[in-house]
């Protein structure tokens, strides 16, 4: 098969022009360019072309929205719905065979899309993370200035913004996409270009961010508080574009997760029977379905405010200040728990097998999955408990957000239960999942001062509750995030990750990450608020001894990329198809998984976590492909 | 033998006394050290009413936290040292425990008293003085008496104090009297600020046209420090600012002094409002 391609293959010229990510980016630019001139066109009056970027916001709100067009375009989006009008049979697939070329453009193999997501997500990922080191590094004096204070906020607004807006597909982009249709028994996802398209728009999404540097940066931070948002320069446009892009992204993928779920089930996979992770994916997409319109809708106000002189977030001109912070955390809250669901659900996957045991309690913590989900659309106001609005309803807000803690601890008794007396091997991957009970039992007990709203009132808007986030979503869903990288990415690329250099990644990040965070609760504590560009002298040792840990952390995450670059590009070492003894339907496949999954649809006969319960497979798939390798 | 020996004599309940006491004696002995010493270290200080109110509310949730993290402790050093898997390529499962309704239940009984008790004392804490965080502009959890007023007035990149009391005085410095019912008045003429007083326990949210009330009952006299604590543009960093605590009669005489340095400015003052709406409004676009 694979002489055969080479036969047919057309030279390289040929092969750079058609639809792929060269023809997107050169279409994106020039839509930027139609847009930009059309906003000028609108607006006659001023034809003052660089001049006024300023002033003229629509220009580059304009110039963004038609470049994404022409970059989906370019990378072949539109072709699809043109032929289906033009009489064309439907397809369901486009693209699935071929080369490398095949990440580099619209592809409807959720493998090759869950790939794309590893790499792209990880990219911008990394991007942040330089942002954080840039953000520490001039922290390390109280009053010497690095950068000057525009740039600063700037990186603390593209580094929360992008790890926001980035990690809320970190895990339901690589894994949900590579893993829903194989722990389900399908061979694709429900909407395979509507799983290609999240994809394209998160990463256009991620470059406007980017571009705001060239536009004078965005002062306020990701949660973009009006009127702040109204009053800042064009940069604040990127913001704005870059979260309704995520928004309208994460929106498709959880639909499409969801939909593929419900509707493409293999025979006897009742939903008793779904990998605990699946039920992670359900939960998550359910938030991200409900919550997103709203941030769009949101943003789409901030937008007309900044642009058509509306006045939905002006106190002055009869709207309210508060309706943005309303609308923004009725999304914001589900959203962090969009970050942390799918980290519980790997870590519930990942402990039965390394622990050799069954799910212990599994309804149990379903429940404690849909309860959080549910809940988390019910809690938005304490973060607004000393806002200024109408106060009445703190008591509620307090009971609701403490009410949490109830299914979040049936994920902590499920996890424990699981490890209890089990046969417990410390694989990289375990070790992960381990720490995530470590990081998230400090995010989540130190949330309950946040909760309270008499100790929020020292709490709110200092290091302490930015101590408090990372710890549940550094330390929960990136934890969470590497085991799974650890754990998937020899079925996904077939070569296994050096498992000695992960173990180091594992303690220098573990380590690092804590004394990172741990002491910025002091420091908010004695009252240094967030996200300042200087600090009381008194707070310089504990910022210096933060700034120092978190360039190792920096480190280690370096250490990740080169085990990551060494082990799948130079060393190579094929991974045996069921490395860690999985009872999970995925691991029968062959490693890396062939495009069409299945040669027969499997059908399932139980759970996945039949470990100590009989020597055949519990879950073991009646049409698993036994015969290929 | 990969098994553990003690596995094999009913492991279970060997297992289970050996972290519940363990979980006992550990949780015996940190609480009253976390509450006692731990406590009176906590923010944000016994300088107020409401700070210590803080100071009490902050020492109960981390002594209540405490036996929490006990558990955890004990848990996981316990299961992850004696349920290693033998270092053998072979793999060996674990007993095939899916359930204990026991357990189940227990578990969601603890924890949903324990949230009960959380959600009641912090609502408990916040009614009875306000806790010195802003209330907005009808506040529930009021200080009766004789208050004085304060007003905060959030601009980029300053505060501003008024004190409507006083004939409107303005000042560019927070001063207030000793053993005193405080009302501070909080609002912004631009962006969200806001207005943290650390040391009195106070947070309050300064929004333009808006009057966010936040209540404090002063002790002593002493200094504090202000911070915005919410990003408020470019200087959010540098809008920082220390205050006084004095006694009465050198309140007095400060007010008497202020006076006559703002004789002169006075009369060009805005009249005191509880919101002001000043003209023109910048805005992008």
């Amino acid at each position: 098969m694979s002489s055969m391609a080479v036969e047919v293959r057309p030279p390289l010229w040929r092969r750079l022009v058609g639809f792929n990510l060269l023809t997107g980016i050169v279409l994106g630019i020039v839509g930027w360019y139609a847009g930009w001139y059309l906003a000028h066109a609108i607006h006659a009056a001023s034809l003052d072309y660089f001049a006024d970027i300023d002033y003229n916001e629509l220009s580059i709100v304009l110039a963004y929205i038609f470049g994404v067009i022409g970059f989906l375009i370019g990378l072949g989006f539109l072709n699809y719905p043109l032929a289906r009008l033009r009489g064309y049979p439907p397809s369901l697939r486009e693209k699935e065979t071929g080369g490398i070329g095949r990440y580099f453009g619209l592809c409807t193999d959720h493998k090759v899309v869950g790939i794309q997501y590893l790499i792209g997500i990880g990219l911008f990922i990394f991007i942040g993370g330089l942002n954080a080191m840039l953000i520490r590094t001039e922290l390390l004096r109280p009053d010497h200035q690095v950068w000057p204070a525009g740039t600063y906020l700037t990186l603390v607004g593209i580094h929360g913004t992008m790890m926001m807006g980035m990690m809320t597909s970190g895990i339901l982009g690589p894994f949900g996409n590579y893993l829903i249709p194989l722990l389900i028994g399908a061979r694709r996802m429900a909407f395979p270009r509507i799983e290609a398209l999240t994809f394209w728009m998160l990463m256009a999404a991620g470059v406007i961010l980017e571009t705001t540097i060239f536009f004078g940066g965005f002062p306020t931070g990701w949660t973009g508080y009006a009127p702040l948002n109204i009053q800042a320069n064009a940069g604040m446009d990127c913001y704005i574009l870059f979260f309704a892009l995520v928004g309208i992204s994460m929106c498709l993928l959880g639909l499409n997760m969801i939909v593929t779920i419900v509707t493409m089930r293999a025979p006897g996979l009742t939903w008793t029977r779904l990998p605990i992770f699946v039920w992670g994916v359900i939960s998550t997409s359910a938030l991200m379905v409900l919550s997103a319109p709203v941030l769009i809708a949101t943003l789409l106000m901030a937008l007309l405010d900044r642009t058509a002189q509306t006045n939905f977030f002006v106190n002055a001109q009869g709207g309210s200040s508060f309706l943005y912070e309303n609308l923004f955390w009725f999304f914001g809250h589900p959203e962090v728990y969009i970050l942390a669901l799918p980290g519980f659900g790997i870590v519930l996957e990942l402990l039965p097998v390394f622990a050799r045991k069954p799910l212990w309690g599994y309804r149990l913590a379903v429940a404690g999955m849909l309860g959080v989900g549910l809940l988390s659309f019910f809690v938005w106001q304490h973060h607004l408990f000393v806002s200024g609005i109408n106060g009445d309803v703190r008591p509620f807000y307090i009971f609701s957000t403490e009410l949490i803690s109830i299914p979040t601890g049936f994920t902590f008794l499920c996890g424990m239960m699981t490890l209890w007396r089990g046969r417990i091997r410390y694989t990289v991957p375990m070790l992960f999942a381990l720490s995530w009970f470590f990081n998230f039992l400090i995010g989540g007990l130190t949330g309950v001062f946040l909760s309270d709203a008499p100790s929020d009132v020292t709490t709110h808007g200092s290091f302490f509750s930015m101590a408090h986030f990372h710890y549940t979503i550094m330390g929960g869903l990136v934890f969470a995030f590497f085991g799974g990288i650890y754990y998937w990415v020899p079925k996904m690329t077939g070569f296994q990750l050096n498992e000695r250099l992960g173990k180091i990644h594992f303690w220098t990040m573990f380590i690092f990450f804590n004394l990172t965070f741990f002491p910025l609760f002091i420091a908010g504590f004695l009252g240094q608020p967030r996200r300042v560009v200087t600090y009381p002298h008194n707070l310089q040792f504990l910022n210096d001894w933060v700034s120092v840990s978190a360039f190792l952390l920096g480190a280690s995450m370096l250490l990740f990329i080169y085990n990551f670059v060494k082990s799948l590009l130079f060393d190579r070492v094929p991974a045996p198809a069921n490395p860690w003894g999985s009872k999970s339907i995925e691991w029968q496949l062959p490693s890396p998984v062939p495009v069409h999954n299945f040669d027969r649809i499997p059908v399932f006969s139980g759970d996945p976590y039949g470990y100590g319960e009989g020597p055949a497979p519990a879950a073991a798939p009646a049409g698993a492909p036994a015969g290929r390798d | 033998m990969s098994t553990p020996p003690r596995e094999q004599a009913g492991g279970r309940t060997v297992h289970a006394t050996r972290v519940l006491i363990a979980w006992i004696v550990m949780s015996v002995i940190a609480t009253p050290i976390v509450y006692f010493v731990l406590g009176p270290v906590l923010p944000p200080g016994k300088s107020t009413v409401q700070g210590a109110g803080q100071v009490f509310d902050n020492t109960v949730l981390v002594a209540f936290v405490t036996p929490i993290v006990c558990l955890l402790a004990v848990f996981f050093v316990y299961s992850l040292t004696q349920f290693r898997a033998a270092p053998s390529t072979e793999l060996v499962d674990g007993p095939p425990l899916r359930n204990d309704s026991t357990v189940q239940t227990t578990w969601v009984a603890v924890t949903s008293v324990a949230v009960l008790f959380l959600a009641g004392f912090g609502t408990y804490e916040l009614l009875k003085d306000g806790s010195g965080g802003g209330q907005g502009p009808a506040p529930i959890a009021k200080v009766s008496g004789n208050n004085f007023q304060v007003q905060v007035i959030a601009q980029q990149w300053e505060f501003t104090y008024r004190y409507p009391s006083l004939g409107g005085l303005e000042t560019s410095q927070l001063v207030l009297p000793a053993d005193t019912n405080i009302e501070l008045h909080v609002t912004s003429l631009d962006a969200t600020h806001s207005f943290w007083a650390l040391q009195l326990g106070v947070k309050a949210d300064a929004n333009p046209g808006v009057d966010n009330v936040a209540y404090v009952q002063t002790k002593g006299a002493r200094s504090f420090d202000i911070h915005c604590a919410e990003l408020c543009g470019l200087w959010h960093g540098y809008m920082f600012d220390t205050g006084e605590i004095v006694p009465a009669s050198q309140f007095a005489a400060w007010v008497k002094q202020q006076q006559q340095v703002f004789a002169s400015v006075a009369k060009y003052m805005p009249k005191y409002s509880t919101v002001y709406f000043p003209d023109p409004q910048r805005r992008a676009g």
